[in-house]
């Protein structure tokens, strides 16, 4: 199966390869559990994480992945410096072009960054998004997808029927963006929870349910997942107060006893405890907040796996 | 006594279709003559110019260039803009005041209108602040501007909107003293805080921060209210919405005395092209869908937008060469608005071609107060005249433009309808399609 050059959005992926990715990331947990946790696959090749934005948990992650397949990685954090000018994308792009690198994974708070490195020219290699503005994050959805597929049991196959729930700030959030088109495309059918100021103008269109309501979702629901919501947004005066948010918003354990059979929760962190999610229900039976953390080192291993072979075959068939 | 200089344009056709010769006497024309009832020209003793059978018409006029001199001279400079205005087949550009420092004071005219004189490549006429340093606070010395040598009648705060609602009356009032018009920017600016792209589904699917049109529609609205209750001159700059052009419409069959202009861009281009962050098709304001696109062409086609103007707005490379919300906004335009026009207006049947030719001079005159220019090709008028030639296409290629700047959205595109020679009040500044250094 042929790759895209790049993941910079979950479109760039049909479901086969979709569900490739998940698939290859179940084969290569089989290795985690083993003492030796190093595949020699992408020994000699060199990952660079190109980080405009802190995130400590996704370079990580991004780190672990690409070490547990053999491959150099090199950390490359741009903060404060000449940002406000743009330039530093492009200087920065060439300079890691020049030192070889076979990957970028980049993370920026500016939307369509990462399809301006893949686009410009700049660099030769695959571009990973690992989180562009309020745009995408496909690595982010993949392994929501994973850990929901892992968890209903439906090896080898996509999310056929299952109910998701989104909730919380759909317009700031990229994860949001990546997981409808995602989980859609793998069969979930999706609702998403706002209230209208945090749902962007222009969704009519979105193969999703809206709902301003979360009460009367929650016993249907098999997955919900819960946004953060940045305390900013309030002096923005898309809501009133964190109180009045986290009563009609908030995951509480309240609302937790209202899921039912194996439905399970996830949250893409860092968790605002207590704003849109209180500590019990983070930390319940149904959380899988932690999973998702594992299961990103996995999911990310999978799309460097895939992209980074690929990437040979195309260069055979030029 | 030297002898006044003539020259005699021959084999032209009008913007009608029919044939037209004109005499040039100095920097004035002498005489308009249909050869097929008046016969050529005996005894005339001067140059004669075989015109080839093109299209003769008035020199364009744009209300809306940016030519960043003083302040932005890596990005345009007076020269390389009136280079490029030439190109375009323009004999007027209107300077916006947004340069470094800011056009808002007589001094400042006074410099831009004399570096256009000392270009001597077509005429510059520029456009005074309406508020001091842009900032929407304080009115600019308007008056001084109008008294002054540049002769100032058209005031606007582009790039930015006079928000202020109290202060756009009083601007609206002030200039009523000289007969002037306020070109207004429509932003309402707290709706479009950080806005990179037109609000819909494009916005919504890339995660860019969404540009309502009703931040534009908001202010067009109240303005042509204040208009009316001031008895003033209003002109809307680059109209780029269908709910802009049915306010206008309306203000207009209530007899509000308001004029629009719209962009090249803004009639050829939709918001489809931003699907790939590519900042060469960022502007302000942004590209719409193609539903306004229509409505954009509609809208000239029924005269509730006067002119088309360019809104030139050259910039450095490394402006575009960038994260989306990094990008400058902004394109070149000069050199294919007369193309786009005829593209979109003509070509589609919208509009003739004399039609489109009055929305590129005569109308803008009027609006711009440039009376010499109000009357088209007329006995005693200017001698600046275009020709250009329908039956060519060129394809547009950045490298070659004369602009300092390469930000055209338009590279790689073919369009029909050459300009091929432009005569500046009796002088050629552009022959077979080159400038004249």
């Amino acid at each position: 199966m042929i790759f895209p050059r790049h993941l910079l959005s979950v479109d760039d992926l049909d479901y086969d390869q979709a569900v490739k990715v998940l698939d290859t990331a179940s084969e290569l947990s089989k290795f985690s559990g083993s003492s030796i946790k190093k595949l020699p696959t992408l020994r000699g090749k060199t990952v660079v994480n190109l980080f405009f934005e802190d995130s400590t948990r996704t370079r990580i992650s991004f780190e672990a992945a690409a070490k547990r397949l053999s491959a150099d990685v090199i950390n490359f954090s741009v903060k404060g410096s000449s940002v406000s000018k743009g330039e530093s994308l492009k200087d920065t792009a060439l300079t890691l072009g020049a030192m070889g690198a076979d990957a970028v994974v980049i993370r920026h708070h500016f939307s369509g960054a990462a399809q301006r490195l893949a686009d410009a020219g700049w660099i030769s290699g695959p571009v990973i998004n690992a989180g562009d503005g309020t745009h995408e994050h496909p690595t982010q959805a993949l392994l929501d997808a994973y850990t929901i597929r892992s968890k209903f049991g439906k090896d080898s196959e996509g999310l056929s029927g299952l109910q998701v729930i989104i909730v919380g700030d759909i317009l700031h959030s990229r994860v949001a963006r990546s997981n409808v088109f995602l989980l859609t495309k793998l069969g979930a059918e999706v609702t998403l929870v706002a209230p209208p100021t945090l749902l962007p103008v222009g969704i009519e269109n979105w193969p999703v349910k809206i709902s301003y309501q979360l009460d009367p979702l929650l016993s249907s629901a098999d997955v919900v997942m819960v946004l953060r919501v940045q305390k900013e947004r309030m002096v923005q005066s898309f809501f009133p107060t964190e109180r009045e948010y986290s009563r009609h918003y908030g995951m509480n354990s309240h609302r937790l006893k209202s899921l039912s059979g194996e439905s399970i929760l996830l949250h893409p962190g860092p968790m605002n405890r207590g704003l849109e999610i209180d500590a019990l229900t983070a930390d319940s039976s149904r959380s899988m907040i932690v999973n998702q953390v594992t299961n990103g080192v996995q999911i990310r291993m999978a799309v460097l796996y895939l992209l980074l072979s690929s990437q040979q075959v195309v260069g055979e068939e030029v | 006594m030297i002898a006044v200089k003539k020259l005699l344009l021959i084999n032209a056709h009008s913007t009608e279709g029919h044939p037209i010769n004109v005499e040039i006497t100095g920097s004035r024309i002498s005489a308009i003559i249909d050869p097929r009832s008046q016969g050529e020209l005996s005894n005339f003793s001067g140059e004669v110019f075989d015109c080839g059978g093109k299209i003769l018409s008035p020199s364009f006029i744009d209300l809306h260039t940016h030519l960043r001199e003083p302040g932005k001279e890596d990005a345009e400079t007076v020269d390389s803009g009136l280079r490029a205005a030439v190109a375009g087949g323009f004999g007027v550009v209107s300077a916006m005041p947004n340069t470094s420092p800011v056009a808002d004071t007589a001094g400042v005219v006074e410099q831009v209108f004399a570096l256009g004189q000392e270009a001597n490549r077509c005429d510059l006429f520029p456009i005074g602040a309406v508020t001091q340093g842009l900032e929407g606070k304080k009115l600019a010395e308007i008056l001084a501007m109008a008294h002054s040598k540049a002769n100032v009648r058209m005031f606007s705060d582009d790039g930015n909107c006079v928000s202020d609602s109290l202060l756009m009356r009083r601007a609206l009032e002030y200039v009523k003293i000289f007969d002037g018009v306020i070109a207004q920017h429509a932003q309402d600016p707290s709706l479009t805080i950080d806005a990179q792209i037109n609000e819909g589904a494009l916005s919504a699917r890339l995660g860019l921060k969404g540009w309502p049109a009703v931040a534009e529609e908001a202010i067009i609205a109240r303005d042509v209210l204040l208009a009316d209750h001031v008895n003033s001159r209003l002109h809307i700059c680059h109209v780029s919405t269908a709910g802009s052009v049915e306010i206008i419409r309306w203000a207009k069959e209530r007899g509000i005395k308001v004029s629009a202009e719209v962009t090249p861009h803004h009639l050829l281009l939709n918001q489809d092209l931003l699907s790939d962050f590519d900042p060469i098709y960022k502007v302000n304001p942004p590209l719409r869908t193609q539903s306004d696109v229509e409505a954009l062409r509609e809208g000239l086609a029924d005269g509730t937008i006067d002119v088309i103007a360019t809104d030139h707005a050259p910039h450095p490379m490394e402006a575009k060469e960038c994260e989306f919300n990094s990008a400058a906004f902004g394109m070149t335009g000069l050199e294919s608005a007369f193309a786009i026009g005829y593209q979109t207006m003509v070509k589609t049947s919208l509009i003739s071609l004399s039609s489109l030719v009055a929305s590129m001079s005569s109308k803008a005159a009027v609006i711009g107060g440039y009376s010499e220019y109000e009357n088209g090709l007329m006995v005693n008028g200017p001698a600046s005249l275009v020709l250009s030639d329908l039956s060519k296409s060129w394809i547009v290629d950045r490298e070659k433009s004369n602009s300092k700047s390469r930000n055209t959205p338009y590279h790689g595109l073919e369009f029909e309808g050459v300009i091929t020679d432009l005569l500046y009040r009796g002088e050629w500044v552009l022959r077979d399609s080159q400038v004249i250094s």
